[in-house]
């Protein structure tokens, strides 16, 4: 299969590249390094277009796809991890499932926001108490009238100490495991809504990840989307698509840590030589080479499949679960080449270690993507 | 008011350049083209007129080329211009800055444009002549690497840098002008730009269309010819002379008188 971009996701990817480059990445460093979230480049992004990226144009979107999606999230995240999963996020998880299961009233009302970074979006499924375990959550969800009364505590939400709005997953029906979960659009502006625990993170230091309180917290029927009790499918089928950003993101970090590689194996000398002319060196980069090409078509094709409404969820998993993997093997090979010097702040691939790590574990840990992949492959088990 | 912007495509500033076997051009195999950066200024003017005007002005990106050039037009139509020209025939090919504003200026004078804008020179050839030779072929007035332009009425004041300090020019429109660094900001494309520009038809013109024949355009209308192109020779290794201070210079000195011949 081949993979030739089209005019339009050309310039989207240049576009993205050339702001990665100029403006993201220049700032990376120092955001990471103060915990510091980049508004104003996240803003950029939604000015841009770059949030509304699986927005319809009514709604103030560009409709430009998952494909070129993908192609703008690697460019964004290999210059800086943190700023790509707020922008995987925004599109993926908050503003897709609203664009598949919202009624028009809370599409005109919150897309439009969203897509132009006017909101910051969130997507609350973990508690404490579950992870991996997803449909064990506990999360309340009381009928009133016209309203749900909502109770309880998620866990490890990203972007939740900046979001406006938070697409959150709770249980309206404590009888039924999975078909008793709804999913609700929630302000954070709403009374009983706030913000718990900043969590102090080993990598992707520049992006919140905080607990979302709810005591008491009215929200409208009418901000659930799909059906009551069709929750879990919700989450579950958003994460399909989400896992496709996340290994995007994880070729794009791969990608960071070749250029870092190859950059300083061709300005590094060691016994007389630049390092890059010993095999030892050139095996390295050659195999990380090879693995983000794999990854990269790997994500392609998740996400083409995505476009085209195909079934794409073992793909998803496939691509998620190997880029993350190349993602790590290429960070600590970026390290070693860079010897003591990549152990240190001064050269990016310090970070580029930390901030790998997180792919294999959220959105789905990588043996929640086994899990899916065998699912899917293995039909007549009793 | 129509604004013309005039785009080049032109091999990336970061790109490797190989200098073809017979020297008679570039290796452009698998070499990266973008709009020629002073480019980006010029449409970026264009765009923000047309947005103080806020009334019916249009801006028409013309690049003349290859193929390729398409690409960069579709750029200047995602950074906002209304409409594209591609200006390409085989017959255009191997033109020198004259034979090319001949051809430009034909192209344009149709159009009735009221302002020209392009950038200060192309990076590729860096010879800053086509955007003068087309403003005296339309016989209209001319301002060169601006650092700030304001149109009013039919009138542009324009600012350009000369030596230890700026100079402010008054052109009466049409009028055409090049662009500096420094003018303004040009924006990125917007994702809805993008999505817009691709359903936007590029309008191809080619020699049929201008009031010219093939001995006035391309090589054959050229009153220049490239001869050949040499690559810069490369720095010969750096020599790092070993001992202590008194050997060193003793060495050096032997070295300029010996080797390099200078002393």
């Amino acid at each position: 299969m081949q993979y030739t971009l089209t005019e339009e996701q050309r310039l989207i990817q240049q576009t993205a590249r050339e702001f990665a480059d100029t403006v993201i990445a220049p700032a990376a460093d120092k955001h990471n390094r103060e915990a510091r979230f980049p508004r104003e480049i996240v803003k950029e992004l939604g000015r841009m277009g770059f949030l509304g990226m699986l927005v319809p144009e009514v709604y103030g979107g560009s409709a430009a796809g998952n494909f070129a999606l993908v192609l703008a999230l690697e460019e964004v995240n290999r210059a800086c991890a943190s700023t790509g999963v707020t922008m995987s996020v925004q599109s993926s998880l908050v503003t897709a499932p609203i664009v598949h299961w919202a009624s028009e009233d809370l599409k005109k009302r919150y897309l439009p926001r969203l897509a132009s970074g006017e909101f910051l979006g969130a997507y609350a499924l973990s508690e404490p108490g579950s992870g991996s375990d997803a449909a064990s959550l506990v999360t309340s969800a009381v009928r009133d009238g016209n309203e749900f009364v909502l109770n309880g505590t998620k866990n490890f939400i990203t972007t939740g100490l900046e979001a406006d709005v938070v697409l959150a997953m709770v249980r309206t029906d404590p009888s039924h495991k999975t078909r008793g979960i709804s999913a609700f659009v929630i302000e954070a502006a709403s009374k009983g809504f706030s913000v718990g625990k900043k969590e102090d993170k080993l990598g992707l230091r520049a992006s919140s990840t905080t607990q979302l309180v709810f005591e008491d917290l009215r929200v409208p029927a009418a901000n659930m989307l799909g059906d009551l009790g069709g929750g879990f499918k919700i989450a579950m089928h958003t994460l399909d698509g989400g896992r496709i950003g996340i290994a995007a993101q994880a070729v794009g970090i791969a990608q960071a840590c070749l250029d870092a590689s190859v950059k300083y194996a061709e300005e590094r000398e060691a016994f007389g030589q630049q390092i890059g002319k010993f095999q030892a060196m050139q095996w390295k980069i050659a195999d990380m080479a090879m693995h983000i090409e794999a990854a990269r078509l790997l994500v392609y094709n998740a996400a083409r499949l995505k476009d085209e409404k195909q079934p794409h969820g073992k793909e998803a998993a496939m691509a998620k679960l190997f880029a993350s993997q190349i993602a790590n093997q290429a960070a600590r090979e970026a390290v070693q080449i860079h010897g003591g010097a990549g152990y240190l702040e001064d050269f990016p691939v310090e970070r580029y270690m930390r901030d790998a790590r997180i792919t294999e574990i959220y959105e789905g840990t990588s043996e929640i993507q086994r899990l899916v992949i065998a699912r899917s492959v293995l039909h007549n088990l009793k | 008011m129509k604004i013309v912007v005039l785009v080049k495509s032109v091999p990336d500033t970061e790109s490797k350049i190989k200098i073809t076997a017979d020297g008679s051009g570039i290796e452009t195999q698998g070499l990266k083209f973008v709009m020629n950066p002073y480019d980006e200024y010029a449409v970026e003017e264009a765009i923000r007129i047309r947005e103080r005007l806020k009334d019916d002005t249009t801006v028409v990106a013309v690049s003349l080329g290859p193929d390729r050039v398409e690409e960069v037009l579709r750029t200047a139509l995602a950074m906002g211009a209304d409409d594209a020209i591609h200006v390409g025939d085989p017959a255009f090919e191997g033109g020198d800055a004259g034979a090319n504003a001949r051809v430009l200026a034909e192209v344009i004078r149709p159009l009735g444009a009221h302002l020209i804008l392009g950038g200060k020179q192309g990076i590729d050839d860096d010879a800053a002549q086509t955007i003068p030779a087309i403003a005296e072929l339309l016989g209209i007035p001319q301002a060169l690497i601006l650092t700030e332009l304001k149109i009013e009425g039919n009138k542009a004041s324009a600012r350009r840098r000369v030596e230890g300090g700026d100079e402010v020019v008054e052109l009466t429109l049409p009028a055409a002008v090049t662009c500096e660094k420094g003018l303004n900001e040009p924006r990125y494309a917007s994702l809805p730009g993008i999505m817009k520009a691709k359903k936007k038809e590029i309008r191809k013109v080619g020699l049929a269309d201008v009031k010219l024949d093939a001995g006035q355009v391309g090589a054959a209308g050229s009153k220049s010819k490239l001869v050949r192109y040499h690559a810069l020779p490369e720095r010969p290794p750096v020599k790092m002379i070993p001992g202590d201070a008194a050997q060193q210079a003793k060495e050096l000195a032997r070295l300029l008188r010996e080797e390099a011949k200078v002393i």
